[in-house]
């Protein structure tokens, strides 16, 4: 990557979903030079693994396809994927950044045609589905994948795969000696852009979601309904592969809890609320949605959404935060337990598929920023002084909704450019 | 109703929040409860008991006094930590239970012929007179505590426990002069006399 001309007038942002791409393009179509990097093969985050997105449910490929035609126009923006940050030295308007690049073993003369990953045998676990299915040794991660480039997964490199990819590639795309690269820049502000991960389901005891095929995440329920997900958009139960009719969706799974992450998760009633819409798509009349739930938390204007759910018949609010849940042996349906609180009428109900609304974390843990930044309790960074020229956008700051991230992170590239300004000024 | 109920009428009014909050050991937290309702379904008992937790903090904030100390709920709590081990607030709901319980019996509202704090009382009366549980005073006192043909009903029916015991050397038949203690009795009366003390000073203080 010699060819990467970066100054103290360069903004380098960190994380490529939503907020990263927002805070590189608003940055890039004033004028600025921008590093974009993502640690994935592929930009878009989270979002592009949401089956449609709230509050006007389109999917996610409409904005991701805007986003991505605005990076490929713009001479500006510079993306480096499968890049993390290893080191961050300087000051504000003068940081020198170590970045550490994998090797994709693909080059730019890939034009996705997929005979590489029709030749090769191996199978891994999709991380595009959260696991639910597999995809082969060499892959394109995900159809709206940007670049449009398939990678080899460096578990099949030396094995004879690799050669057969090699092999089946019509265009001398593939590079099996491609290495592991670091690259060292200047850059005079940094956004940092590395959003959220969800709660590992598996410390929820009670919930067996470890114990309980019929026990899945909100982000996996996502998948269920992406017609190119694992099962094909239907919403079919882990167990026995049998369309789930009745569904109940948990609030709070990990959130809200001194036991778990502290605060509110703030997504994840919408979320819910959302996903008792996709059981209607699916069902019309037929399906039925209970949502658990200690308090819905349907923030401003999203209110009428809630209202609209909330006149829908097929749904049920129980104010309750769910006991535990234990299997019925026979037919592996998981048995919800607890307390109403609306009466403190004792309930033991039975669905047949649970779906966790699990919190989100921020996915780079405390301690592990490559950098000094403040963060608070929760791990979220916060504004503060001393980070100097360092600014986090969307759910590196907090646990937003994709309209309040991409507000972030314009704001984020607002104070970046102020940076870069001042050098500019400075300097010239 | 009794003088110390009567003063702690007068004293709260109608706080009952408040009055918790001072005189029931760990009552300050009462005020952290979200209704969530985790404790109450996580109880194992749950299904018996008149009220669950949940349903006793939020009785307390209504105010509802007098249901909540003759209750027989608190009383039914078993100490399996099912409760603080799920609430996402960490409550201590088990102590608070017995903190209630306990303050419940002090004020004469408890209900006389609950059997846990019959043995509880038993319990207490029989451990802090020579600081050490006299088991076979103990176990006659439970056998009598229905009367004395129950007792002795109770008492045939146990023979065979209680020579195990005396054979594996869990009970001394000596114990029924006197028994076994602590060294310093008197000591450990200051002590215990000592721990009311502040127990009612921390109530006194309590600014709400
Ligand atoms: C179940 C569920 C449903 C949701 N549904 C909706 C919805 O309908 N509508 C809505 O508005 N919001 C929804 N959200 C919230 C939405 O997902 C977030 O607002 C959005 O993902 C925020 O984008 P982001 O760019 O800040 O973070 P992310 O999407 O997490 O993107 C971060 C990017 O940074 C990259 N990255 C991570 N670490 C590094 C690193 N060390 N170096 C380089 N790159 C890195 C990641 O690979 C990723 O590409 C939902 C959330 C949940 C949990
Ligand atoms: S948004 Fe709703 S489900 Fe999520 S943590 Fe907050 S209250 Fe719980
Ligand atoms: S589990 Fe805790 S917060 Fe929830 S109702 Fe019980 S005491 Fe209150």
């Amino acid at each position: 990557m010699a060819d990467i001309i970066a100054t103290n007038e360069t903004i380098l942002v960190v994380g490529g979903g939503i907020s990263g791409m927002t805070a590189a393009l608003e940055a890039a179509e004033y004028g600025k030079q921008v590093i974009l990097v993502e640690k994935e093969a592929g930009v878009g985050g989270r979002v592009s693994k949401l089956y449609k997105y709230f509050p006007k449910l389109c999917h996610p490929t409409c904005g991701q396809e805007i986003n991505q035609r605005r990076i490929k126009m713009n001479p500006n923006v510079r993306l480096m994927t499968m890049t993390e940050v290893t080191e961050v030295s300087g000051e504000e308007g003068n940081y020198s950044v170590t970045l550490k690049t994998s090797p994709r073993y693909v080059n730019n003369n890939c034009t996705a045609c997929g005979d590489c990953a029709n030749a090769v045998e191996a199978e891994f676990d999709d991380e595009m589905n959260y696991g639910l299915g597999k995809r082969k040794g060499a892959y394109l991660p995900s159809r709206m994948s940007f670049p449009q480039q398939y990678v080899l997964d460096p578990r099949i490199i030396g094995t004879p795969d690799a050669n057969a990819a090699k092999e089946a590639c019509k265009y001398d795309a593939i590079d099996l000696d491609m290495q592991e690269e670091s690259t060292s820049i200047t850059v005079g502000a940094i956004v940092w852009a590395t959003g959220w991960q969800p709660y590992d389901a598996n410390k929820i005891q009670p919930y067996g979601y470890d114990r309980f095929d019929n026990v899945i995440t909100s982000v996996e329920f996502e998948r269920l309904m992406d017609p190119h997900g694992p099962t094909g958009g239907k919403l079919l139960r882990p167990s026995d592969g049998k369309e789930a009719k009745n569904i109940a969706f948990i609030q709070c799974a990990g959130s809200r809890d001194r036991n778990h992450l502290k605060h509110c998760s703030r997504i994840c009633c919408m979320a819910s609320l959302k996903q008792t819409t996709y059981v209607r798509e699916r069902y019309g009349d037929d399906g039925k949605s209970t949502i658990y739930y200690i308090d819905i938390r349907a923030i401003d204007r999203i209110d009428n959404f809630f209202q609209n759910v909330k006149a829908d018949e097929t749904v049920t609010f129980i104010k309750s935060k769910v006991a535990n849940i234990v299997e019925n042996k026979e037919n592996k349906n998981p048995v919800l337990r607890g307390v109403n609180t609306e009466g403190y009428d004792r309930y033991e109900n039975e669905h047949d598929l649970v779906v966790l609304a699990v919190g989100m974390q921020p996915s780079v843990p405390a301690g592990d920023f490559p950098m000094n930044v403040v963060v608070n309790e929760h791990g979220f960074i916060e504004e503060d002084e001393s980070n100097g020229g360092i600014f986090a956008a969307g759910c590196s700051a907090d646990a937003l909704d994709v309209n309040r991230a991409v507000q972030s992170a314009t704001a984020s590239a607002l104070r970046a450019i102020q940076v870069v300004n001042r050098v500019a000024g400075t300097e010239g | 109703m009794s003088n110390l109920n009567q003063t702690m009428v007068e004293k709260y009014r109608n706080d009952f929040l408040n009055e918790v909050r001072a005189n029931v050991e760990e009552g300050d937290w009462v005020n952290m409860c979200m209704q969530c309702g985790v404790c109450a379904g996580s109880c194992p008992l749950g299904p018996y008991w008149e009220h669950p937790p949940q349903e006793i903090f939020m009785m307390i904030r209504a105010g509802k006094r007098e249901e909540v100390l003759t209750s027989t709920s608190m009383w039914m709590c078993t100490s399996c930590y099912n409760c603080i081990a799920r609430c996402p607030r960490e409550l201590p709901i088990t102590h608070i239970m017995h903190g209630l319980a306990h303050y419940a019996d002090r004020l004469g509202l408890a209900p006389k012929e609950q059997p846990t704090r019959k043995f509880a009382n038993k319990f207490w009366d029989n451990l802090t007179k020579k600081g050490r549980v006299n088991e076979l005073k103990l176990g006659l006192a439970l056998y009598f505590m229905n009367g004395f043909m129950e007792g002795i009903k109770v008492a045939m029916a146990n023979q065979k426990l209680g020579l195990n015991m005396i054979k594996t050397k869990r009970m001394n038949p000596m114990e029924i002069i006197g028994g076994h203690g602590v060294k310093d009795t008197s000591g450990l009366h200051a002590i215990l006399k000592k721990a009311r003390e502040i127990e009612l000073a921390k109530a006194e203080e309590f600014k709400g």
